[in-house]
């Protein structure tokens, strides 16, 4: 069959239908389906701070209470092909792109079971038959990453997507800045969202910059740019969408920012004494997965027996996925040389 | 996930391929062309490398036009991006191939090949890889500086993951240029100003010819003493070998090719027989690469070595511009006289 026509590298371009999705089947994209990926986000969080603090295992934890309708709200408007490139906050986008609770949890505790053997750890989980193509644990550092996968997926002749996730904190990088004006210049298929919770590490936004609209960068490369209430699950659901569908469609990128609110700690163990408690409180009552659940229920979307049935069998899920990693065996010795190198000839092995 | 171009040509016997008398220059666009021709995966990025620039050297020029601006890509002045970007397109199925006009500039994109590059295989358990070619070029020699005219191959040897490359020669230098664009780890290869701009030419085969990476070459035999080098001293190692021949000293020339994969039973096989050994290199010798070669022909051959291994380098002071230069870098006679002083 002739091609339908071919692409800026003389490729044959793919037509829609033909592209597969990775043989997994798509959830479909409805309210009920956003709440159910928020609150196994959520969940599992709270499974892992609950076994830390237990002293089940030790490994470095970045919270993502608070983020979970970006997260899950990629995770709906994203096909199995689609590329996502993350931060070390990952756990909500790890989950997105479908990878089973299971992997994560065994790569949290070091066994060979996890999504790279436990040798990548928590802010380094890849699944790339997942479309999970990287995960950093360096600041900003994904940005570049995902332009060039935006520009593998224009060679490629598929319609595929990338999208990076990273806090407002990276908007202060080399990397932020030279990643969203090549992919400008390029016009690339990358949504960039921006997870704005107000603080880079430990400190607030409005001490670490005097522009704290984080899109005005974007705006500046002349990128399309969307902002929205993080907050707001159902508003978040559709900015999302759009920011996908754009760079699906228009082959060019997004910048999407999420605005929120630290619910938990930058990292597990560390105190917050940096944030006001007025704050802190306010934000809390916009805490965006019970709110969810209230919205599905008062609407009618859901009954309460319902939602409780799909709560409960999230519980059964991660309490799976725990016990499994914790009798799961440790990654063997011989591992530590292995994936070093494509071949270890002549190498200092 | 990426697919490998056909490695059934890979090594072929140098005689029974038609060859061309060229320069390093000639050579390495022949090599890239190949590499364009034969696999759609490949893409090259940097600054100024379409036409009508064709690379700072010149050393592009005619690509873009033959292969297009898709694949010949300029890119602005953002080596984060530059490399980046390679990565990723690497991670969607590619094979780029990245220029960083000069290796002093790795200092503003090292997070990407040193954090990401080198340790994206390992991190994920084997589940991807980084098939990126880093083309770098050295400077030194011209009078540039201290920003622009560093070997700084002790930077990139000491981060498990990369491959270290430094042709010497036109032949190698498609040879393992090749090689390096189509291995499946990240590769950063070194190219000397000194070495693209030298004279010497050679008959370089047409079509694919690769050097494999991680085997070094006996360029001269001798019996007294060895000298290890590569790149742009390598080519001085061999003038001093002729000097050191009237005075009646026979010097093995080793050329390393890369440094990681290291060969080191070639340099050890050498040390055996002449007892005494000189590595030489362009980079500062304090903790440079030449402290490695040294400590692991001691370690292994103590008993049988006639005296220290010595090593030459550049001092512990940045480049200096102007005159000093020329008092930097070793050059013939300061390898001459350093292998007369091996006893």
């Amino acid at each position: 069959m002739a091609p339908l026509s071919t692409n800026e590298f003389g490729r044959s371009r793919v037509s829609e239908r033909s592209v597969v999705d990775g043989g997994r089947e798509r959830t479909e994209a409805t309210p009920k389906a956003l709440y159910t990926l928020m609150m196994r986000i959520s969940a599992l969080e709270d499974g892992i701070l609950k076994a830390l603090s237990a002293g089940t295992f030790r490994a470095p934890f970045y919270p993502v209470r608070g983020l979970e309708p970006a997260c899950a709200a990629v995770g709906l408007a994203l096909k199995p092909t689609d590329y996502i490139v993350s931060t070390y906050r990952c756990l909500g986008d790890v989950l997105a792109k479908g990878v089973p609770m299971r992997e994560i949890m065994a790569e949290l505790f070091g066994r060979a079971a996890g999504t790279s053997k436990g040798k990548g750890g928590s802010m380094h989980m890849a699944a790339p038959d997942y479309g999970l193509m990287a995960t950093t644990g360096v600041v900003g550092a994904g940005m570049p990453i995902a332009a060039g996968l935006g520009l593998a997926a224009l060679w490629d002749g598929a319609d595929r997507v990338v999208v990076t996730t990273f806090g407002d904190g990276a908007s202060s990088t080399g990397a932020f800045h030279e990643s969203l004006n090549l992919a400008s210049l390029w016009s690339l298929p990358v949504v960039f969202l921006c997870q704005n919770n107000q603080w880079g590490e430990h400190t607030s936004i409005d001490d670490y910059t005097r522009q704290p609209v984080i899109a005005t960068r974007a705006e500046a490369v002349t990128m399309k740019t969307i902002r929205v209430d993080g907050f707001d699950s159902m508003a978040v659901f559709s900015a999302v969408r759009e920011a996908v569908d754009h760079a699906r469609m228009q082959r060019a990128p997004v910048f999407l920012e999420s605005v929120t609110f630290r619910l938990r700690p930058h990292a597990y163990g560390t105190d917050e004494p940096y944030i006001p408690k007025s704050k802190r409180e306010a934000a809390i009552e916009k805490d965006p997965v019970p709110n969810m659940r209230r919205l599905l229920i008062n609407s009618g979307a859901l009954t309460v027996d319902e939602v409780s049935s799909i709560d409960e069998a999230i519980l059964v899920e991660v309490d799976d996925a725990i016990r499994f990693a914790e009798s799961a065996p440790p990654t063997p010795i011989g591992e530590m040389m292995t994936d070093v190198y494509a071949s270890t000839g002549g190498m200092p092995l | 996930m990426n697919t490998m171009a056909d490695p059934t040509l890979a090594g072929a016997a140098l005689a029974s391929v038609p060859g061309e008398t060229m320069s390093f220059s000639q050579a390495y666009r022949d090599a890239l062309a190949f590499a364009l021709e034969s696999d759609p995966s490949v893409v090259l990025l940097g600054e100024d490398i379409a036409d009508p620039a064709g690379g700072v050297t010149k050393l592009l020029r005619g690509l873009s036009t033959r292969f297009g601006v898709q694949r010949v890509r300029s890119t602005p002045i953002s080596e984060q991006a530059i490399v980046g970007a390679a990565i990723g397109a690497s991670l969607g199925g590619m094979r780029p191939v990245a220029e960083i006009m000069l290796m002093d500039f790795l200092g503003v994109c090292l997070d990407q090949l040193a954090n990401h590059a080198a340790k994206l295989r390992y991190m994920t358990g084997g589940r991807s890889h980084v098939p990126i070619t880093i083309r770098t070029m050295v400077g030194g020699g011209g009078s540039n500086g201290a920003q622009h005219s560093q070997s700084l191959e002790s930077w990139l040897t000491n981060v498990p993951g990369m491959k270290v490359v430094c042709p010497s020669n036109p032949l190698d230098g498609k040879g393992l240029l090749l090689s390096s664009i189509f291995d499946d780890d990240p590769c950063i290869i070194m190219e000397m100003s000194r070495v693209i701009f030298h004279p010497q030419k050679m008959v370089v085969p047409r079509g694919d010819y690769r050097v494999p990476l991680g085997v070094a070459e006996v360029r001269r035999a001798g019996t007294d003493v060895t000298i290890v080098s590569w790149g742009r001293t390598l080519n001085d190692a061999l003038i001093a070998a002729d000097e050191l021949a009237e005075l009646s000293v026979s010097a093995e020339v080793i050329d390393l090719r890369s440094l990681v994969p290291l060969d080191i039973q070639t340099v050890l096989t050498s040390a055996a027989k002449t007892t005494r050994v000189l590595v030489v290199h362009a980079g500062v010798q304090f903790a440079g690469f030449g402290a490695e070669i040294a400590s692991q022909v001691t370690e292994n051959l103590f008993d049988t070595l006639s005296c220290p291994v010595r090593r030459l380098g550049a001092p512990y002071a940045p480049t200096p511009a102007g005159p000093l230069e020329a008092s930097y870098v070793p050059t013939a006679s300061t390898i001459t006289s350093a292998a007369l002083g091996l006893k």
